[in-house]
C-alpha cells in the first residue's frame, strides 16, 4: 500500500465529485426527501416476540395466566427472571422485546379487580407495541376456575397493564428515523460505489490505470474513502433532521451513533465495489445494487418486523448489514444502550466488511480480459 | 533493466490472442530494437491494439511468449509497469479534471518523486503548448489537444518504454510533425517506442517498422529495406480517361493493385510476374486507352499493398 498513491485516487475522486452537481445534490437531497416522506409508520401484527417472564405470585392462577398469554402466539419465551429489573435489563440489552411481570400478590389483585399483570414493552419498536396490545386481550377469568363462563368473559383490558418503554407516546417517527439512517445509507453508499469502477471501465479509464503501477487494494481502498465521509454528512443531515423535526432522542452516545453508521457506510462500500468488479455496465450495477436494496428494506426489520418473519428469512436477512445496524441503532438511539452491550451484532458488521473488501480487492484483475 | 545501444526492447514469438472463434494475433513474431521508434503500420482490425496490449500485461496472450525489457509477460507484468508508459487508443483521462489535475494525479500514480513533481508539470506543460489552457476540463479539449495531453501523461515518469497506441488519429498534419518531432526527442533521449498508425507517412518516419493484416504480421524491416523489395514492380500509367484505364488493367495477370493517384494510376505488380508491362500495354490498347506506363519508385503504400495481397484475391478484403 502505497500512501501517495492511495491519496491520490481519493483527491481524485473528490475533485471528481465536486464537479458532479447532481450527485453533490443528492447526498444531501436523499436524506432530507426521504425523511420527510417516511416521517410515519407502518404498523402490522407480529407474532413470535422474544418475551422473558417474571412470576413472582407462582400460583396456579398465575401460571395459567401466563400460559394463556404464549397460548395466543404473539410471545415466545425465551428467558426466566426473579424480578421485574432483570426483565428491564434484557429489554435494554435487545435480548427480550416485551416482558412478563406477575407480581406477588397476584390472587389478591385478581379478586380485588386491580391489574393483576404488567406488560412491559421494547417501545424502541412500534410494531412490538402493537403485539402487546394483543397480550392485553388474554381474558383473566379463563386464567382460573371461575363461576364465570370462560370464554364470554371479559376482556383482561385494564386489568393488565402495559408499560411501554424508551418510546412512552409511541410516535411512529421514533422509531423510524434511526432506521431510515441505515436505508439511507444502504441505498446510496453500494449505489455510489457499484458505479464507481464500472464507470472508470466504461469511460476507457481503467485501462490507463491498469498500466500503472497502482494496485488493486491502493484503486479500491482510495474509492471507498471519500464516500465514507459523505456517508457521515449523510448520517449528521438525518441525525440533525430528525432531532429538530420529529424529536427524536439519541439515549446513547453520539459517538456510538456515528461508529454504528460508519461501519454499515463501510460495509454497504465494500458492497457496492465487489458489485463493481462484477457488473460490466452501469446499468448492471443498478440493477444489482437494487437486487440488494430491496432485500434489505424488507426483511431486516424496517419494514417489517423481524420476528414475524419465517425462521429462514431470518437467517437470510441476518447476511444483510442493514438487519445488525437497525439493531444497534434502534439499541443506541432510543435504548441509550451501549455498542459493547450488543457486540454480536458490532462483529458482524465488522466481519462483513472485511469479507466484501477483500473479495473486491481478489476480484478485481489488472487485466482487460 | 537498462538496455543497451543495440539492445532488443521487445521480443515476442508465436504471439496469439483468440477471442472466440476470431483469431486476433496470429503467430506474430517480433523484434522491437531499444531506442528506437518502431511503426506499427495495419487497417482496422488488424490487431495492433490487441499486439500492444498483450506487450504491456493487459490482455493474456492465448499463445506465445513475451519478453519486455527483459522481463517476461504477462507473469511479471507488475514489475514492467513502472518502467512503461501507455498511451491508449481512446482517449483514457479523466475528462472531468483539468488538464494540471490530470497530469498531478499521473505524477502521484507514477512515483514521480514529490520534490520533482511541480517542475516536471511545468516543464511538460510548457514543452506540450498548455500554458494558457492549464485549468481547462480534458473532456472539453479538442481531439488533437486530448492526445498532446495523453502523451504528456504517458511520458510524465519519464518511462523507458513509450506504447502509443494511434496517437495522432486525431490531430492535423502540421501539427502532426511537432508530434514526431517529440517522439525523435524522446528517442534520442533513450526511450524505446512503439507506435501504432495506419498513416503511411507516419509509418515512413519510423526507424523500422511492421505490417500486421488480419492478425498477422506480413512484413518488416526498415522503411528503406521494405520499399527496396519493391524495386522494379511499381508503375506510373499517365492516362486521358484513368478510371477506364483502371478497369482495363484490373484483371490483368500479374498486376496486384492498381489505385488512382490524381490523373494517373499507381500500379503495383507481383513479384517475378515477367512481362508485365507489355501485358499492361496490351490491356490499354484493347480498351482504345492512349497511355503511358513509365517505372515509378516504390513507396511504403505500395509495399503495404504488397504485402497484403501476398497470397489472395483482394475479394475478402473487407474495407
Ligand atoms: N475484447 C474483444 N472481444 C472480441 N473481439 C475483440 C476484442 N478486442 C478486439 N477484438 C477483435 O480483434 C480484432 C483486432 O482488434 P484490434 O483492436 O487489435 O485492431 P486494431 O488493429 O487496433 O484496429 P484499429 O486500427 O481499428 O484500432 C478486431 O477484429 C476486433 O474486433
Ligand atoms: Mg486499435
Amino acid at each position: 500500500m502505497n500512501w501517495r498513491r492511495l491519496w491520490a485516487i481519493v483527491v481524485k475522486e473528490l475533485r471528481q465529485l465536486r464537479r458532479d452537481r447532481i450527485t453533490l445534490a443528492m447526498v444531501v437531497g436523499i436524506p432530507v426527501f426521504q425523511l420527510v416522506l417516511f416521517g410515519y409508520a407502518i404498523n402490522t401484527n407480529l407474532r413470535g416476540l422474544d418475551v422473558g417472564i417474571v412470576d413472582q405470585a407462582n400460583t396456579a392462577g398465575s401460571r395459567a395466566l401466563v400460559l394463556d398469554m404464549l397460548a395466543t402466539g404473539v410471545v415466545a419465551p425465551v428467558a426466566r427472571a426473579d424480578t421485574p429489573q432483570e426483565l428491564m435489563a434484557m429489554i435494554r440489552r435487545g435480548r427480550i422485546s416485551i416482558g412478563i411481570v406477575v407480581p406477588p400478590d397476584f390472587e389478591r389483585r385478581r379478586i380485588d379487580g386491580r391489574a393483576v399483570a404488567q406488560v412491559l414493552v421494547d417501545g424502541s419498536d412500534t410494531a412490538v407495541q402493537g403485539a402487546a396490545a394483543q397480550l392485553m386481550q388474554v381474558p383473566i377469568d379463563s386464567a382460573v376456575p371461575d363461576t364465570r363462563a370462560p370464554l364470554t368473559s371479559t376482556p383482561a383490558s385494564g386489568r393488565i397493564s402495559v408499560v411501554g418503554f424508551y418510546n412512552p407516546q409511541r410516535r411512529s417517527a421514533v422509531n423510524i428515523v434511526p432506521g431510515l439512517i441505515g436505508v439511507i445509507l444502504t441505498m446510496t453508499m453500494v449505489l455510489f460505489t457499484a458505479i464507481a469502477i464500472v464507470r472508470e471501465r466504461e469511460r476507457g479509464n481503467m485501462e490507463l490505470l491498469i498500466a500503472t503501477p497502482l494496485t488493486s487494494a491502493e484503486l479500491m481502498v482510495g474509492k471507498v474513502l471519500p464516500y465514507v465521509a459523505i456517508g457521515l454528512v449523510q448520517t449528521s443531515v438525518i441525525l440533525a433532521l430528525g432531532t429538530w423535526l420529529f424529536e427524536v432522542p439519541i439515549r446513547g452516545s453520539v459517538l456510538d451513533v456515528y461508529l454504528a453508521s460508519g461501519l454499515l457506510i463501510l460495509a454497504n462500500l465494500a458492497l457496492g465495489l465487489l458489485i463493481s468488479t462484477r457488473a460490466q455496465s452501469q446499468f448492471q450495477a443498478m440493477q444489482m445494487t437494487f437486487f440488494v436494496f430491496l432485500p434489505s428494506i424488507l426483511l431486516s426489520g424496517f419494514m417489517f418486523p423481524f420476528a414475524g418473519m419465517p425462521k429462514l428469512v431470518q437467517w437470510l436477512a441476518e447476511v444483510l448489514p442493514l438487519t445488525h445496524f437497525l439493531r444497534l441503532i434502534r439499541g443506541v438511539m432510543l435504548r441509550g444502550a451501549g455498542l459493547g452491550e450488543m457486540w454480536g451484532d458490532v462483529l458482524a458488521l465488522a466481519a462483513f466488511v472485511l469479507v466484501m473488501m477483500a473479495l473486491a480487492i481478489l476480484r478485481f484483475r489488472k487485466r482487460l480480459d | 533493466m537498462t538496455t543497451g545501444a543495440d539492445a532488443i526492447a521487445i521480443r515476442a514469438r508465436g504471439l496469439t490472442r483468440r477471442f472466440g472463434k476470431l483469431v486476433a494475433v496470429d503467430h506474430v513474431d517480433l523484434e522491437v530494437p531499444a531506442k528506437r521508434v518502431y511503426g506499427f503500420l495495419g487497417p482496422n482490425g488488424s490487431g495492433k491494439s490487441t499486439t500492444i496490449r498483450m506487450l504491456c500485461g493487459l490482455l493474456t496472450p492465448s499463445a506465445g511468449e513475451i519478453e519486455v525489457l527483459g522481463l517476461r509477460i504477462p507473469a511479471q507484468a507488475d514489475e514492467l509497469r513502472p518502467h512503461i508508459g501507455y498511451m491508449t487508443q481512446k482517449f483514457s483521462l479523466f475528462e472531468d479534471l483539468s488538464v494540471c489535475e490530470n497530469l498531478e494525479f499521473l505524477a502521484a500514480i507514477q512515483g514521480v518523486p514529490k520534490a520533482k513533481t511541480k517542475a516536471r508539470i511545468d516543464a511538460l506543460i510548457g514543452q506540450y503548448h498548455f500554458g494558457d489552457r492549464q485549468k481547462q476540463l480534458a473532456g472539453t479539449l479538442s481531439g488533437g489537444q486530448k492526445q498532446r495531453l495523453a502523451l504528456a501523461c504517458a511520458v510524465i515518469h519519464e518511462p523507458e518504454l513509450l506504447f502509443l497506441d494511434e496517437p495522432t488519429s486525431a490531430v492535423d498534419p502540421e501539427s502532426r510533425r511537432d508530434f514526431w518531432e517529440k517522439l525523435f526527442e524522446l528517442a534520442d533521449a533513450g526511450t524505446t517506442l512503439l507506435v501504432s498508425t495506419h498513416l503511411m507517412d507516419e509509418a515512413e518516419r519510423c526507424h523500422r517498422l511492421a505490417i500486421l493484416d488480419r492478425g498477422a504480421l506480413v512484413a518488416d524491416g526498415t522503411p528503406h529495406e521494405l520499399t527496396a523489395q519493391l524495386e522494379g514492380r511499381t508503375f506510373i500509367v499517365e492516362t486521358a480517361d484513368p478510371r477506364r484505364a483502371q478497369r482495363a488493367l484490373d484483371g490483368v495477370p500479374g498486376v496486384l493493385g492498381v489505385a488512382q493517384v490524381g490523373n494517373t494510376l499507381r500500379v503495383l505488380t507481383a513479384a517475378g510476374a515477367g512481362d508485365v508491362t507489355q501485358r499492361m500495354g496490351q490491356a490499354l490498347a484493347a480498351a482504345a486507352q492512349k497511355a503511358e506506363v513509365a517505372p515509378a519508385p516504390p513507396n511504403l503504400e505500395d509495399v503495404f499493398v504488397a504485402a497484403t495481397r501476398k497470397g489472395d484475391g483482394d475479394g475478402e478484403r473487407a474495407a
